[in-house]
Parts: C-alpha cells; structure tokens; sequence
C-alpha cells in the first residue's frame, strides 16, 4: 500500500510506516522512552529527507509523550514544578536548536553533526546504562538492596545559587542546572529530532538527585511541551513537518506501547535497562559506522538556497 | 570515411535503387560526405530546397498532472505528428525523434566527502546554477546513431549533454568535471535523469507515440516538453508544451496549508499528536 506523502514529497509504503511506528512504540512503552533517538535514524534509513525526519520526529514524540505522561500522572509521577522549571529551559534551548539546524543544514554539515551528536549521546548514555545496570543486576543476584538515589551525598550542583524547593521530588536545588539541562537537552532535541529522555532522565537521577519515581513522567511532561514547541518552530521556519507521515507513525506508536508496556512490566528495572543500554548502544554503533567507513558513494547532492 | 558511413551508404543504395527520390536522398548524404561531385551536389541543393520542410507537433493528453496520494510514478504518454513526411525517408527509418520532458531548474549542491581526523564528512562542494531537476528523455534509437555528438551537445539531447552551468569559483576545470560527472550519476541514480532509446515509436507514417515514465519523486513545478527531428542526423524541426506537475486533491490542501498558513499547520499537527496520544490511553485503559 503506497501513499504519496505531501511534504516529504515522496511515495512511501504505509505498511512499512505503521510497522516502524508499532516497533519503535513497543520499545517505547516497555523501556518508558519516548523513542525519538530510534524512529528519526530509521526514517533516514528508510530515505525520508533528514530535515522531514527530523523534524515530524518531534510531532510524533507529543503523542507517545502524551500517552506515557497519562499513565504516570495517575500514579502521581509527575513534579510540575520541577518540569515547568525544565520547560523554561527547554524552550530556550529548542529555540536556538531550530537556528543551529538550519545553518547546518545551509553549509552542508547537518547530516554529519547530527550524525555525530547521536553517536557521542547514545555510546555515551549507552555506555552508562550498560556498566551501572550489569552492576546492578550482580548485587541483585548477591542479595544487596539496590537504591539510585543517596540522599545523603551532595555534588557541586548542590552549592550553587537561587535556590527553590520542588515539594513531589522532595528537592531543594538550584534553578540554574535546572534551565541549563532544560535548554541543553531542548537544543539537542531540536537538532537530533529526539525528545531527550534518555539524556534526561540519566541526568535527573545523576545530577539533580530526583527520585527514581517521578522521573519518567517528569521528564515526558516536559517533552510534550518541548516537542510541541519545537514542533512548531520547525513547520514555521523550515516547513518540514508532514503530518501525515507522523499520523502514521503515531498510530502505530500508540497500539505499539501497549503490548510494550505490558512486556515491560514482565521484567524487572535493571534487566529493563541494560536491554535499553544494549539498544541505543546499538544504534550508537550502526551511526558509527557510516562516520568511519569508506562511503560507496562519497557524492551527495542537494538543493541550493532554500527548501 | 568510417566504415559505419561506407555501411550507411551502402545500405541506402540497396534501398534506394531506381526510386524516383534516389537523386535527392543520395544527395542529401553527399554533401555531408567530404568529397562529391559538384554537378552533383547543386542538383542536390535544388533539390532540397523545392522540399516542403517537415514540421514538428506534439500534444499531451494532459496540461497539468495531479499528484494525489496514491501516486507511485506514473508513464506518461506523449502523441505527436510530423507534417510533409518524405514517405521514403520514413520508409527508410531516418526521420528520428526525441522527445524530452524537462523539470524545472534550480541551484544545486553536489558534495565531496573526504576523511577528516578519521570521520567521513563533506568537504567540498560546487554549486550549479539554473540545473534541470528532473530530465528524461525519449528517442526512436540510441542518440549516437542519430546525430554527431556536437549536435547533441549543441541542443543537450542525453544525460551526458544537459547543459549545466558550474557557479564560479577557485576550483580546477578537472575538478569541476568530477563534481557535474557525479552530479549527472546522483541524479540517474534517483531515477531523475532517465533515457528511453526507442521510447519513441512510429504509430503510422506521421503519427509518433513518445513514452516516459515519470519517476515517484519526480519535482513539482512547471516542466517542458520538447521534442525534435531529425532526417538524416540533421535537425530540420522543434517544439515544446509545457506541462504543469503539482499536487491535487488533499495532498494539495495539506501542503498549501503548511506553506501560507505554517504557525496553524504546526499547531493543528501538534492538536493531532495531542489526540491521537490521548486516544491510545483511553483505548489501553478499555482493555
């Protein structure tokens, strides 16, 4: 079943969309990601234009947000204080994510930092996961009591100033490595065409102490926004959202959380995430290879000025 | 003389033998060959000049094409007529044509990679101005059977020959030739410069039927038809229609929508999300 798609302007086999949706859902729902850093390299694979992949990337990410911030906010798992607080952030960084990304995209590089930004972020994020998950995994099999959070520790982001309380994460913090995060994971978003989950949620429980329970649906409430946002921006100023190609991906996505939520409740936290670190690890490596490798074609051909 | 002209020459007077046109035709093909007798060839010019020239037409089925969502590519089939046919030039196969569907033209990049502290990235570029998207061409056999390479060149009938104009700058001609070589190979290989030898064929004695097929990802915008013939390798008439690609019925709607009215597009996209996220809740929850 073709469908021809009006932005991307091309032809496209709506089995093949909606599979890539349910797959990349699945995942999402049982590791509680948002997908992004999965769906836009595969539409690149798939010969979607970098810019519309990118770019309907972000759309697709408000639905799987949106559907994963529902289930948490019910369990109470989400601080709007603290995310609000990202958000401010976020917008910033994803305003100046959009101007970065057409630069790139206007001196030929995009494809390249884009590239390299996945690979720093996934081996690194990857990398991580992998060795404090293994780690978790054997002092669970040794009977320990596994806990990410240490109250009692406090890092240089705790000495800094203006200060303000967040009551759900029971958090007294500084403000500036709040927005700072906000707008660096913002930036990347608009760039990378992901929602930052994987950096985000990482970092909250690294750096800003957040309690294991709210971060997930913290962080989705602030992607929503940011990926609203940075949806917008991006169909302003680059008119590279095609709707119809994130519908198909969205409806896939959605019927695919579902079945990966559940699958997801079958295993537990540390088997949860050294699987995640193995994924995003592997395509950390897949984007690899292309900067490494001798390209078959060392070509590439674009349009001049705009579009 | 190469010996595919002692073979033409030899096989046009095996045709030709008696024929009450012999003395025109033959001639024709004298004056292109270096040597001939003078006599010989005035009798030829007179010739040439009482003859009716042939004239050119083509009519397409349709002035605009409308992409809708079910478009996959499509042929596109191009009718044409040619006015004062010699019947024994046609009988003999050497009127040609070809008919050529332009893109619209537009500035492009093509980009070298090179490895840079081990990464592959581009490095080098040259930009061509005023380059046909798309080009596809159609002809009764292949172009270099036709006509000399300089009339090809001279009307850029062929991949090989579409005119494309380097933007000025420090580089080397031999690298300028390596960036329009590759420009030429990136567009066949994305099916946008295609040839059809023996795309086009002879319905009746005036009547030709030119085929393309209009690749998936072929440009939007106003393309050009044109078509030319030749008799006896020599030009002797042209002519163009244009021809309008765009999209139709809601593929239009939702591309006009996100270029005059981009801020609604975006949030209307966003409201969508929002839905569609809120739905696939409600439907989990059920189950």
């Amino acid at each position: 079943m073709a469908l021809y798609l009006p932005i991307a302007e091309m032809s496209v086999n709506i089995l093949v969309l909606l599979g890539m949706g349910a797959a990349v859902g699945f995942l999402s729902g049982m590791f509680g990601v948002g997908g992004g850093f999965l769906i836009t390299p595969l539409l690149i694979f798939y010969n979607i234009p970098p810019a519309v992949a990118v770019a309907t990337g972000a759309n697709q990410i408000v639905a799987s947000s949106v559907s994963g911030v529902l289930s948490h906010l019910k369990r109470g798992g989400v601080d709007f204080k603290l995310g609000s607080v990202l958000l401010a952030g976020g917008l910033i960084g994803s305003t100046a994510g959009v101007y970065i990304y057409s630069l790139l995209r206007g001196i030929g590089q995009l494809d390249l930092i884009v590239s390299i930004l996945y690979v720093v972020f996934l081996g690194t994020v990857g990398g991580l996961m992998l060795f404090e998950s293994v780690k978790a995994l054997r002092r669970a099999r040794s009977g320990e009591v596994v806990s990410l959070r240490r109250p009692g520790q406090h890092i240089w982001v705790h000495k800094l100033p203006f200060k303000m309380r967040f009551k759900t994460s029971r958090l007294y913090v500084s403000v500036i490595p709040v927005l700072v995060l906000g707008a660096l994971i913002g930036m990347l978003a608009a760039i990378m065409g992901v929602g930052g989950g994987f950096i985000m949620v990482p970092a909250m429980i690294y750096l800003l102490k957040v309690p294991t329970n709210v971060v997930i649906g913290t962080s989705l409430f602030q992607i929503i926004f940011v990926a609203a946002y940075t949806t917008v921006v991006q169909a302003v100023t680059n008119q590279t959202v095609d709707v119809m190609l994130a519908l198909l991906l969205m409806i896939g996505g959605v019927a695919g959380a579902q079945y990966g939520a559940r699958a997801g409740q079958r295993l537990r936290g540390e088997q949860l995430r050294a699987m995640l670190a193995i994924l995003v690890l592997l395509v950390a490596l897949r984007l690899a290879y292309t900067l490494f490798v001798v390209p078959d074609e060392l070509f590439s051909l674009s349009a001049g000025g705009g579009l | 003389m190469s010996p595919r002209r002692i073979l033409l020459l030899l096989a046009l007077g095996a045709g030709l033998a008696g024929g009450p046109a012999l003395a025109q035709v033959s001639v024709t093909q004298d004056t292109a060959a270096p040597a001939g007798e003078p006599g010989e060839a005035a009798a030829a010019n007179a010739a040439e000049q009482a003859r009716v020239p042939e004239r050119i037409e083509i009519g397409l089925s349709t002035q605009a094409i409308g992409i809708t969502s079910d478009f996959t590519g499509q042929a596109l089939t191009i009718f044409g007529a040619i006015d004062n046919v010699d019947p024994l030039v046609h009988r003999q196969g050497r009127y040609d044509i070809f008919v050529i569907i332009e893109g619209p033209r537009s500035e492009l990049v093509t980009r070298r990679k090179a490895r840079v502290f081990g990464i592959w990235m581009n490095v080098e570029s040259q930009s061509f101005d005023n380059t046909p998207q798309s080009y596809l061409i159609a002809s009764t056999r292949l172009a270099r059977d036709i006509t000399s390479l300089d009339t090809l060149a001279r009307l850029s009938l062929g991949i090989g020959q579409i005119r494309v104009q380097p933007h000025p700058d420090r580089k080397q001609a031999r690298e300028v030739e390596a960036f329009t070589a590759a420009l030429r190979r990136l567009k066949q290989d994305a099916g946008l410069y295609q040839e059809f030898p023996g795309g086009v064929q002879f319905i009746s004695q005036s009547l030709f039927r030119a085929e393309v097929a209009l690749p998936a990802n072929v440009p939007l915008g106003q393309h050009r038809a044109r078509a030319y013939l030749f008799r006896n390798g020599e030009l002797v008439g042209q002519t163009q229609a244009p021809l309008r690609i765009a999209k139709a019925g809601f593929e239009f709607a939702v591309s006009d929508f996100a270029r005059n009215q981009s801020l609604y597009y975006g949030l209307s996209s966003v409201l969508l999300a929002l839905f569609i996220g809120w739905l696939g809740r409600i439907v989990f929850k059920k189950d």
